[in-house]
């Protein structure tokens, strides 16, 4: 079958114990049907370990991180594309999206790049701070939250919960607080890693159940996947999980991704309570980093991704193998210096 | 009482619920109450056909298939009829 060839750029390339969805991503994009891909990898550091997989990463980039703003990013893709003439970009960090959002029409009509983005007025709608009203809004139970800019804001909301709750950071990061101590020590702790504001959460206890779905922006959910993790790293990150039968899930999953007209990856994680009731605690704007299990069982997201994205027409997925597992592992890559010292000070390798 | 009709139960005995993706091993003879189950046999027979087999009194028979009967409830495998 002959395999159209093209060139997309992929983000997240950090393959490390807190994993980013790139090399996922990649790997699917690889198994791809209808296309042959060249894969331009887009990274942020030199030891991004997706820099250095040669047989899944043709050619790699430095590009400036998130807080150098729209316009560098901009200049440093119109060099980038100017080499590789990039078909589609898929970006995968949270905190590089708004920058993407920003530049997804001048990517289309000055380079030629397509994306497949939600508008920004969509992305905020699920922002974790905003989350209370897009459950309301969506009909979605969504655990009790406030923003929080200050300790003093803490101290004036600290009643209308109970311990334990959740601190959470704006992108990343969340523990449970047992007390006020520990909650002002992890309001501390995260807001010097990612910055403010801080959500404060209530903490509904049960069974985690994530999906990885895709949306058309239309309102059609292109596809759904739901997946419980086995093994869970202390880092609250998934090394094993397993995908499940669960037809409330995936219609739940399916209403928000149709109902906010999402338009590209997304992963929503839920809490399934005693009562067998689900609260959506986040959802997240781009791929998981597990995405590769929906392709293992069926239905390959990324590529999807790259049709509507070239303006194809895409087919929804409606069925996928369950009890299929992931099991994620490590590896050490040999690397010799000469490489990276070429992505390190060149910026390409 | 019925097995859950989702669940998936190889000749091994592993069980495998899709909908929360837990999965157990029995042992032999638990695969063999829960196959009786669920060729829809009712309590009172499985006891009967079991001590027949086995070289068990009655009394920790019944005891036993009631922790077993428990266990299956709790892991959502077992369900008692509506």
């Amino acid at each position: 079958m002959n395999r159209r060839k093209i060139t997309v750029a992929v983000t997240g390339l950090n393959n490390i114990d807190s994993p980013g969805p790139g090399i996922p991503v990649i790997r699917a994009l690889k198994e791809s049907s209808s296309f042959d891909v060249r894969i331009i990898g887009l990274s942020y550091e030199s030891l991004e370990p997706g820099l250095y997989m040669h047989d899944l990463v043709d050619k790699s980039y430095a590009i400036p991180l998130p807080s150098a703003g729209s316009q560098a990013l901009f200049k440093r893709l119109q060099y980038i594309n100017s080499v590789e003439n990039v078909d589609v970009i898929i970006p995968n960090f949270d905190a590089e999206l708004h920058n993407f959002i920003l530049l997804a029409a001048p990517l289309k009509q000055q380079l030629n790049i397509a994306t497949f983005l939600p508008n920004r007025e969509v992305f905020d709608s699920r922002h974790k701070s905003e989350l209370p009203e897009f459950g309301k809004k969506y009909k979605i139970n969504v655990p009790k939250s406030d923003m929080i800019l200050s300790i003093k804001d803490f101290k004036k909301i600290e009643e209308d919960y109970t311990y334990p709750l959740v601190v959470k950071g704006k992108f990343y990061d969340a523990s449970i607080a047992y007390n006020q101590e520990q909650a002002i020590s992890y309001f501390h702790k995260i807001a010097a890693k990612w910055g403010l504001p801080i959500i404060i959460q209530e903490y509904v206890t049960g069974t985690e159940v994530n999906v990885t779905a895709l949306g058309d922006g239309e309102g059609r959910c292109i596809g759904a996947v739901a997946m419980r993790k086995l093994y869970i790293t202390d880092k609250g990150k998934a090394w094993s999980g397993i995908t499940l039968d669960d037809p409330e899930l995936i219609s739940i999953s399916r209403k928000v991704v149709e109902n906010s007209r999402w338009r590209g990856g997304c992963e929503l994680e839920f809490i399934k309570d005693e009562k067998d009731q689900y609260y959506l605690l986040e959802m997240n704007p781009r791929f998981p980093a597990w995405v590769y299990l929906a392709v293992g069982c069926g239905q390959n997201h990324p590529e999807a991704l790259v049709r509507m994205a070239l303006g194809e027409e895409v087919s929804p997925y409606e069925t996928y193998d369950q009890g299929k597992m992931f099991i994620r592992y490590s590896y050490d890559l040999i690397v010799h210096m000469s490489e990276f010292e070429k992505i390190s000070t060149l910026g390409e390798l | 009482m019925n097995i859950n009709k989702n669940i998936a139960i190889s000749d091994s005995g592993f069980l495998f619920n899709p909908s929360t993706g837990d999965s157990f091993s029995a042992n032999p003879i638990g695969k063999e109450i829960i196959t009786l189950i669920k060729e829809g046999n009712s309590l009172s027979e499985v006891v009967q056909q079991i001590h027949l087999k086995y070289a068990v009194d009655q009394d920790t028979l019944e005891k036993d298939l009631a922790d077993f009967l428990y266990i299956l409830k709790i892991n959502h495998i077992l369900k008692e009829d509506e």
